[in-house]
């Protein structure tokens, strides 16, 4: 193939400084956020408007080039990672805040604007709740592709509760709108079936979102417990009561060994279990609840339960929980980061299971999750110096989704697929239900140009679609025709 | 008259994939259908169309209270579904109008009723699904946990597509606590400029509200603002203090139940026009109603116009959404007296529609040509 045409085309579009060739620029681009993947594109290139992209991905198909769309790259499942001889669209310059109109709860921004940038452009008084740990740096139009959760999503929902609307560059290069910045647009939920799909299916280049008042109230504890039975039990026991937590977090013992030795916030060293609950809503119904929270809290053995008493404590309780995944470094030179989800109720369960099998591995596995809804991150520490131990680790890593899957749960709550997860799609999904998965993808890129690789455990192709319409009969009759 | 339909009542997933696998083979076309409580939306399938019924799938084939999930068939009628979760005090918080027929018409035409407006619509509750398509594929999509993103969401696909992609046969669902009690601010005025002041004065506000609508009849409008939880009367109260520059006479009501089944019943009628819009176009919507009552999820910008019978009906129903553009507006009830009862989709998002169609049902076995845009 004779790449000079593709590169003098992409180079008319965003100009010369916006084409990246030289493979030390490439090497910028190499992994997302699971660094164990590595693949420099064939170029990149960065627009600077939705036209640019459209344009972009009609050059790549007419050049029969795959692409894949990046934008900060903080994705964990290596669902941005370049393909070999493809196109590396980043939207890294696509950081308008198109419009913002309160009265109707609703924010328009390109894709390259960070998840935090939505909040502090609505603030004070409105947020947009979905809040992944990397929200700093993490962009939108990232957030669309892997539905992004946060640890607030158990009662605020996921990225695909938020998305009204969306302007989206097919892999054709033909733009079209799909919902917009009313509801319940009549025709098929393309919205839906978009949102989380992992850039396979097109890139947004704008998108609708809802926003909330602020909550009045904000009310914030941790209680720490001799284990995670213990503290498994005490979630229940809150969620059965009726109550949505904002967020409910826990860490086991190790995690907050090494967290504690990083963000210095008093927690006991030693304690099996820190169950991190924040309430947030009406200050009346927010007051009542917490009350019955520390209750359950003591009745199901927590002696230490500690109630942040201004926003600076608040912060420290939300400083530590966040240091998890950092603080780990302390303690093991490597780890992986896993992602499953189980039922809530079987986490106690689920839980003695994963350190039985790190026993048997000889590995430790420190777990912090969001308990809420079950979305477990067990850390697999590991020495890479250790020959073996990597591989080891990463075995260690897919058995803990066995056992997830076991108990009725999914591979993935918030990370994705990606190229990480391709192998275990198998496992929770039968050949009928990957089929239904591949009609979706046909259509939307029957040429299988977006995001080549990711998603699918199999590399598949579309097939022509057979026969495409059979006449209706009243159209047959000449008392309806199609539009 | 329309041919006298066939009809088959598969009771198994297994069965009603070897029948539509036999149907689609034969040529034939497929309505899938529950208790016909909707039965107009959509319009008039084909002469000689097959329907096949829901109702041999009618278990609840598992409740885990303790993890607010449940996996019900399709064939399940809503009404006994919420009665069997409401001995654990548990509810799916979808609240059609009438008894809400069966899980799977529910489903296929994601009606939803008052509680939308704090738990979100069917795509938002329905957390795995199972379909059978039209070669007698059986498809699952999501699965039973609540955080999940595995896979595409096929789910949302099918929430309102009305059976023209395929036999929605089993749904996961979410479910939420019933609230300890309620109660509903009412606030009143005869001007709809003060009553979507109120309105924005309200979705300003972080309520936290279960409901938030307004009704107009005639000459007439209230926002009614319903509370769940054990502080409700007193939230209820308070929320009436947002209202205090806004001219309107306020009450707070403790036995609510007979003011949202009003509002419920008012979702339906001789003919109902479903507008999508913002909530400051409130006032255009009021307008363009005429003689309807307008049920409106007023935060949301969903309303319903709901007209009773006349001779006219046609000519109100069309003058009306005439007067409603450029918002979408469908005909639900009453699709039959109109020509085309959904709305022109962007030609682009329609062609895309298509597409996915020709995918999913490339036999164009499911209910050709009474979906959006001829599909």
């Amino acid at each position: 193939m004779d790449g000079r045409e593709l590169v003098e085309r992409l180079r008319r579009v965003v100009g010369d400084r916006w084409l990246l060739l030289d493979e030390h620029d490439l090497r910028t681009y190499e992994s997302d956020g699971l660094l164990q993947y590595q693949q420099v594109p064939r170029l990149a290139v960065l627009p600077g408007t939705a036209e640019e992209v459209r344009a972009c991905v009609e050059i790549c198909a007419q050049e029969k080039v795959p692409w894949v769309a990046r934008g900060a790259g903080s994705g964990l499942s290596g669902g941005a990672l370049p393909v070999k001889d493809g196109v590396l669209i980043v939207l890294s310059r696509l950081t308008r805040i198109l419009e913002i109109d309160l009265d109707n709860g609703r924010v328009c921004v390109e894709p390259g604007v960070t998840n935090a940038a939505v909040s502090a452009a609505v603030g004070p008084d409105f947020f947009y709740p979905p809040d992944p740990s990397s929200q700093i740096v993490c962009t939108i139009g990232g957030n669309v592709a892997e539905n992004s959760g946060g640890a607030h999503c158990f009662k605020y929902g996921f990225t695909t509760n938020y998305v009204t609307g969306l302007e989206v560059v097919l892999p054709d290069g033909e733009l079209v709108t799909i919902g917009g910045k009313e509801l319940d647009p009549p025709g098929y939920d393309l919205l839906g079936a978009f949102v989380g799909s992992e850039g396979t299916l097109g890139v947004a280049t704008k998108i609708w979102l809802r926003v909330v008042p602020v909550p009045e109230a904000t009310r914030t504890l941790v209680a720490f417990f001799d284990s995670t039975r213990q503290a498994g039990e005490a979630v229940s026991a809150i969620v059965q009561a009726g109550i949505v937590p904002g967020a409910i977090e826990m860490m086991d013992a190790t995690t907050i060994k090494a967290t504690e030795a990083m963000a210095h916030a008093g927690y006991p060293v030693g304690r099996g279990a820190a169950l991190l609950v924040e309430l947030d809503g009406a200050e009346a119904e927010c007051d009542a609840q917490f009350a019955e929270v520390t209750t359950i809290c003591a009745a199901q053995g927590s002696d230490d339960v500690r109630v942040s008493r201004d926003e600076a404590e608040r912060q420290l309780f939300w400083k530590t929980r966040k240091a998890a995944f950092p603080a780990m470094g302390r303690i093991s030179p490597n780890y992986f980061v896993q992602d499953g989800v189980v039922p809530r109720t079987t986490l106690p369960d689920v839980l003695v299971r994963i350190d039985e099998l790190a026993a048997e591995y000889g590995l430790t596995v420190a777990n912090v999750f969001h308990a809420g809804d079950g979305n477990l991150h067990p850390l697999v520490c590991f020495d890479a110096a250790v020959e073996g131990q990597a591989a080891q680790a990463e075995e260690l890593a897919g058995r803990i989704l066995d056992v997830c899957l076991e108990a009725g749960g999914s591979i993935t709550g918030e990370h994705g697929v990606g190229v990480d997860k391709r192998k275990h799609m198998a496992k929770m999904f039968g050949e009928d239900d990957l089929a239904a998965f591949q009609r979706l993808r046909c259509a939307f890129d029957p040429d299988g140009r977006a995001n080549p690789g990711k998603v699918m455990p199999t590399p598949r192709l579309c097939g022509e679609v057979p026969g495409v319409y059979r006449q209706h009969p009243l159209e047959a009759a000449g008392i309806a025709e199609r539009f | 008259m329309p041919a006298k339909r066939a009809m088959t009542t598969p009771n198994s997933i297994e069965e009603a994939a070897a029948t539509i696998k036999e149907l689609s083979s034969q040529g034939a076309t497929i309505r899938p259908a529950g208790q016909d409580s909707r039965k107009d939306w959509g319009g008039d399938d084909a002469a000689g169309t097959v329907t096949v019924h829901t109702g041999g799938l009618n278990r609840i084939v598992a409740h885990n209270p303790g993890d607010f999930t449940a996996i019900v068939q399709a064939g399940v009628p809503l009404a006994d579904l919420q009665r069997h979760l409401g001995r654990e005090g548990q509810w799916l918080a979808l609240d059609p109008p009438d008894r809400g027929g069966t899980v799977g018409g529910l489903v296929a035409t994601a009606d939803s009723g008052p509680a939308r407006h704090r738990y979100g619509g069917v795509r938002d509750l329905v957390i795995g699904i199972t379909v059978v398509l039209s070669d007698g594929s059986v498809a699952r999509s999501g699965g039973t946990v609540i955080k999940n993103v595995a896979g595409y969401d096929l789910g949302k696909l099918f929430a309102g597509s009305y059976g023209t992609l395929g036999l929605v046969t089993q749904v996961a669902l979410r479910l939420h606590p019933l609230p300890a009690r309620t109660a509903t601010l009412v606030a009143g005025t005869e001007d709809p400029a003060v009553l979507t002041r109120a309105v924005l004065a309200m979705s300003r506000h972080p309520l936290e509200a279960m409901s938030l609508d307004v009704s107009w009849r005639k000459d007439a409008g209230r926002l009614l603002v319903r509370f769940g939880g054990v502080t409700a009367p007193e939230r209820a109260a308070h929320a009436a203090k947002h209202l205090a520059d806004n001219a309107v006479d306020t009450d707070v009501v403790l036995d609510d139940e007979s003011i949202w089944a009003a509002q419920r019943a008012a979702q339906r009628g001789a003919a109902v026009v479903k507008v999508s819009a913002l909530p400051t176009d409130l006032p255009a919507v009021i307008a363009a109603a005429g003689a309807a009552t307008v049920v409106s999820r007023a935060a949301l910008g969903v309303s319903w116009l709901s007209f009773p019978e006349s001779d006219d009906l046609a000519d109100r129903v069309e003058a009306t959404r005439e007067a409603l553009s450029p918002h979408q507006a469908a005909v639900l009830d009453g699709a039959r007296l109109v020509d085309a009862p959904w709305p022109e989709p962007d030609p682009g998002t329609l062609a895309l529609m298509r597409r996915v169609k020709a995918r999913f049902d490339p036999t164009g076995t499911f209910r050709p040509g009474t979906y959006v845009g001829g599909i």
